[in-house]
């Protein structure tokens, strides 16, 4: 495995945190459905917890409108087993009384959770490496080509790798891999801009969401709230995340009129990571239609970390087996062949995205 | 470069920000000065609240004729340009810093920015320094200066630097009972670095006449080694090994310890500069040239905050900093006092040099600490779970800190970021440079949400309506 920073470095270790299906895309489903499984285990298959906890998630309507279009949706996700609850404003507010003015309503859903970002990658790496993986880090693929039957990447420090198969795993750097052979994805290179309090008592169990994505906010055991808001536009070649203040301030305010008591607290850091999203927002996950043994697994469009697991489950059967029991069919990188391009909602024209 | 005036920020009122706001105010231009605090002077002539009648004499000492002129140049050139106290700047990014100040949050936009943003005490952990009643050695000096109290009686005071003299002959000299200065440095230190010592003339002078004066009225230990601080629920005595190991105890209510002071880099990093690794510091520093230019027409550095030299440095760093900037956008300036200011500043900077040398920091401690020792007091992280908390390579303190949530706490590892450094790469048996260094971020210091929602640009009435 080679990477080109550190484990964990970009959007895998930075994101938010949230491990849900509340408000998912039904393409995902599936998937999200085989990572909670694996979410579960993790003590048992990597060693570590990762601080998951089902928490339960609350997506909130600021609107009436926002809250048909979310029982509609619920109802869709019902008849692929992800139970959720319409929660009233009333309903809403009885629960979580610290709502702002502004929550219409809810979306519960009970499995959903959070996890802590930073632990999970390396703690997979470890595992793999246990299982007799070589990790080469701080090492990015210089150059990436087709070998006689298999590949050959040439890496920064010199290094010269072959393998009868590929899985192309590069995040936002994801679609410049996939061009070289020939499939090329209109990846917007974004950057999450998150914040964190100081801790502050415990007040809040579940993690939140909106319609329309551009708060999320939930609170450690320890006190500190994280949260965030829209994406920026990243610079791919600078390689890690930058903060934006404009945007930062932005996240304040529409967090504060959600949640109001945040308000009395203080940022002690905003930060960022880059993550690609796709034109259609749902990541690439298939193998390559162009060249045989080369599998993709990329572009997860701001909210991959939940599927994290189960997308890396997928990408070892499509190199095994060329195939795998998940369904995916809505995800391969075909949907993205000539003609059926379009740019990113919000996209790079704004230099506005949005998270979920 | 362009010859129209530019808009200057400065960040920092102390002897370097003022120096460099009085040479370009004297050249014609009217820079913004931010200050984090009520009144100019800095950490070093940091002044009292309102209503406090100590003098300056007795607030500063042999400093006293140099903290008055610089609180009086200020005053002189308060009027033409625009000063503002009590404010932080939090962020900076491509030509503009986000500030919070008493009116909320501001933007400021600037063509060339001169950070004067000084130092704060370089601290190593020892077991028991999180009790109440211990303090660093600025922060016992801030309680001195600024509101007349001492931290405790009996005192004592450990770590090195010339910070050490100098706080316990005030707390001294203003009445408070001296229990023991514990000086970790040798005297066989300060005989290598002799010769340059003599560099520092009437400085050296100064700090002799503090440790001689020191040591007719305290006990003053060198070569020491710091084992704890103890005491139940607060502090009641501290532990340490003399210079011949052998066990010893003092008894105390108020301890101030430190090893002297580090630049403060952090607003320097968010404003794109260049970091080096110093070894003499064992630190990361922005990258300037002798006159603290360090992007040429946008970034500049005086003071502390480019690298320790002192208070009389500053001075001069402020004002060399400032003729560079204002030469660099096509102004005229006299040469010639560009000159005598280098050549004043070379020698302070050699003597400097020597006083790491003769009272050196012991970050060899940092290998020895216990492993239940905590090294991030805001979240808790201690040596042992820094020394365990890595198992990939390479080894990396930003992938300490995702591990462990070293310098992840309220100070952003600007207290325990240097330690957290050295206790890994000592476990790790790597060197110190090769483990990196926490990237900044901002906010730079906590960052009042209900201040920053207020100021919020919102694009979108749905997002401001909810």
């Amino acid at each position: 495995m080679v990477e080109k920073n550190q484990i964990g470095a970009a959007a895998s270790g930075v994101n938010f945190g949230g491990v849900r299906r509340n408000g998912r895309k039904l393409a995902e489903l599936a998937l999200a459905a085989r990572a909670l499984d694996i979410w579960k285990r993790l003590p048992a298959l990597v060693g570590d917890d990762c601080e998951y906890a089902v928490t339960g998630h609350l997506k909130v309507a600021r609107s009436e409108e926002d809250m048909a279009g979310m029982a509609a949706h619920a109802e869709a996700q019902a008849e692929h087993g992800v139970a959720v609850e319409m929660l009233n404003r009333n309903a809403l507010l009885a629960g979580y009384p610290w709502f702002g003015a502004g929550a219409f309503g809810a979306a519960w859903c009970p499995d959903d959770g959070q996890a802590n970002p930073r632990l999970v990658g390396p703690a997979f790496a470890r595992a793999a490496r246990t299982a007799g993986a070589r990790l080469l880090e701080q090492d990015g693929a210089r150059h990436v080509a087709r070998d006689g039957g298999g590949f050959v990447v040439e890496t920064e420090s010199g290094r010269t790798l072959r393998a009868g198969t590929l899985v192309n795993s590069a995040g936002a750097w994801g679609g410049r891999i996939a061009a070289r052979f020939g499939e090329a994805v209109d990846i917007w290179p974004m950057e999450p801009q998150m914040a964190v309090t100081e801790p502050v008592p415990h007040f809040m169990e579940p993690a939140l969401g909106v319609v329309g994505g551009d708060v999320y906010v939930r609170q450690i055991p320890r006190g500190n709230v994280i949260f965030g808001g829209r994406s920026t536009t990243a610079d791919l070649d600078h390689g890690f995340g930058r903060v934006n203040a404009e945007e930062s301030l932005s996240t304040l305010a529409r967090t504060a009129a959600l949640v109001p008591r945040l308000a009395e607290s203080n940022v002690i850091r905003f930060w960022s990571g880059v993550e690609g999203c796709t034109p259609d927002h749902l990541p690439v996950l298939s193998p390559s239609r162009t060249t045989s043994g080369l599998v993709h697994a990329f572009g997860f469009s701001g909210h991959g970390f939940c599927l994290g697991p189960a997308s890396g489950a997928v990408a070892a059967e499509l190199a095994l087996d060329g195939r795998s029991p998940t369904p995916i069919d809505d995800l391969g990188i075909g949907r993205f062949a000539d003609g059926r391009k379009e740019p990113p909602p919000g996209g790079p024209a704004s230099g506005r995205g949005r998270a979920q | 470069m362009s010859t129209g005036r530019p808009a200057v920020l400065i960040v920092g009122a102390g002897p370097a920000g003022t120096r460099a706001a009085e040479t370009l105010v004297a050249h014609g231009l009217a820079p913004i000065l931010v200050d984090e605090a009520a009144q100019g002077g800095g950490q070093i002539y940091r002044r009292p609240p309102a209503g406090f009648a100590r003098p300056a004499s007795a607030l500063y000492g042999f400093e006293a004729r140099k903290a008055q002129a610089v609180h009086a140049a200020l005053a002189a050139v308060r009027g033409r340009l625009d000063y503002r106290p009590n404010t932080l700047v939090w962020s900076i990014e491509a030509g503009t810093a986000h500030t919070l100040g008493p009116d909320g949050i501001a933007r400021l936009r600037f063509d060339a920015l001169l950070l004067a943003t000084g130092a704060m005490d370089r601290v190593l952990p020892f077991p028991g320094w999180t009790l109440p009643g211990v303090f660093t050695l600025g922060g016992a000096q801030v309680a001195l200066k600024a509101q007349g109290c001492a931290i405790g009686e009996p005192v004592a005071f450990l770590g090195t630097g010339p910070l050490l003299y100098l706080v316990a002959y005030q707390y001294a000299h203003a009445g408070a009972a001296v229990a023991a200065v514990l000086d970790t440095a040798r005297a066989t230190d300060a005989l290598r670095a002799l010769p340059d010592l003599f560099l520092g003339g009437r400085t050296l002078a100064k700090g002799l006449w503090y440790m001689a004066w020191l040591r007719r009225a305290v006990p003053v230990r060198r070569g020491v080694t710091p084992v704890a601080a103890e005491g139940d629920g607060r502090l009641e005595a501290v532990r340490y090994r003399d210079r011949r190991g052998r066990a010893r105890r003092v008894a105390c209510a108020g301890l101030g310890f430190g090893y002297g002071v580090k630049s403060e880099v952090q607003l320097a990093e968010l404003a794109g500069c260049e970091m080096a690794f110093d070894e003499r510091v064992r630190q990361w520093l922005p990258v300037s040239d002798a006159d603290g230019r360090a992007r040429r027409g946008v970034l500049y550095l005086a003071g502390d905050g480019a690298g320790v030299a002192g208070a009389d440095a500053a001075e001069l760093r402020g004002r060399l900093a400032a003729l560079a900037l204002l030469a660099d956008h096509g102004v005229a300036v006299d040469r010639s006092a560009q000159k005598r200011l280098r050549v004043r500043l070379g020698r302070i900077l050699r003597f400097r040099d020597a006083l790491e040398r003769a009272l050196p920091t012991p970050y060899r401690l940092a290998a020895t600490l216990p492993d239940e020792t905590i090294i991030c007091r805001c979240e808790t992280v201690t040596a042992g779970a820094i020394r365990r908390g890595q198992s990939l390579a390479p080894v990396e303190i930003n992938r300490a800190k995702a591990f462990t949530r070293v310098g992840m706490g309220r100070c952003q590892g600007r207290v325990c970021g240097l330690a957290a450094a050295h206790v890994l790469a000592a476990a790790r048996g790597c060197p110190i440079a090769q483990v990196g260094r926490l990237r900044g971020q901002a906010p730079v210091k906590p960052l009042d949400i209900g201040a920053g929602a207020r100021a919020a640009v919102e694009d979108g009435a749905r997002a401001a309506s909810i």
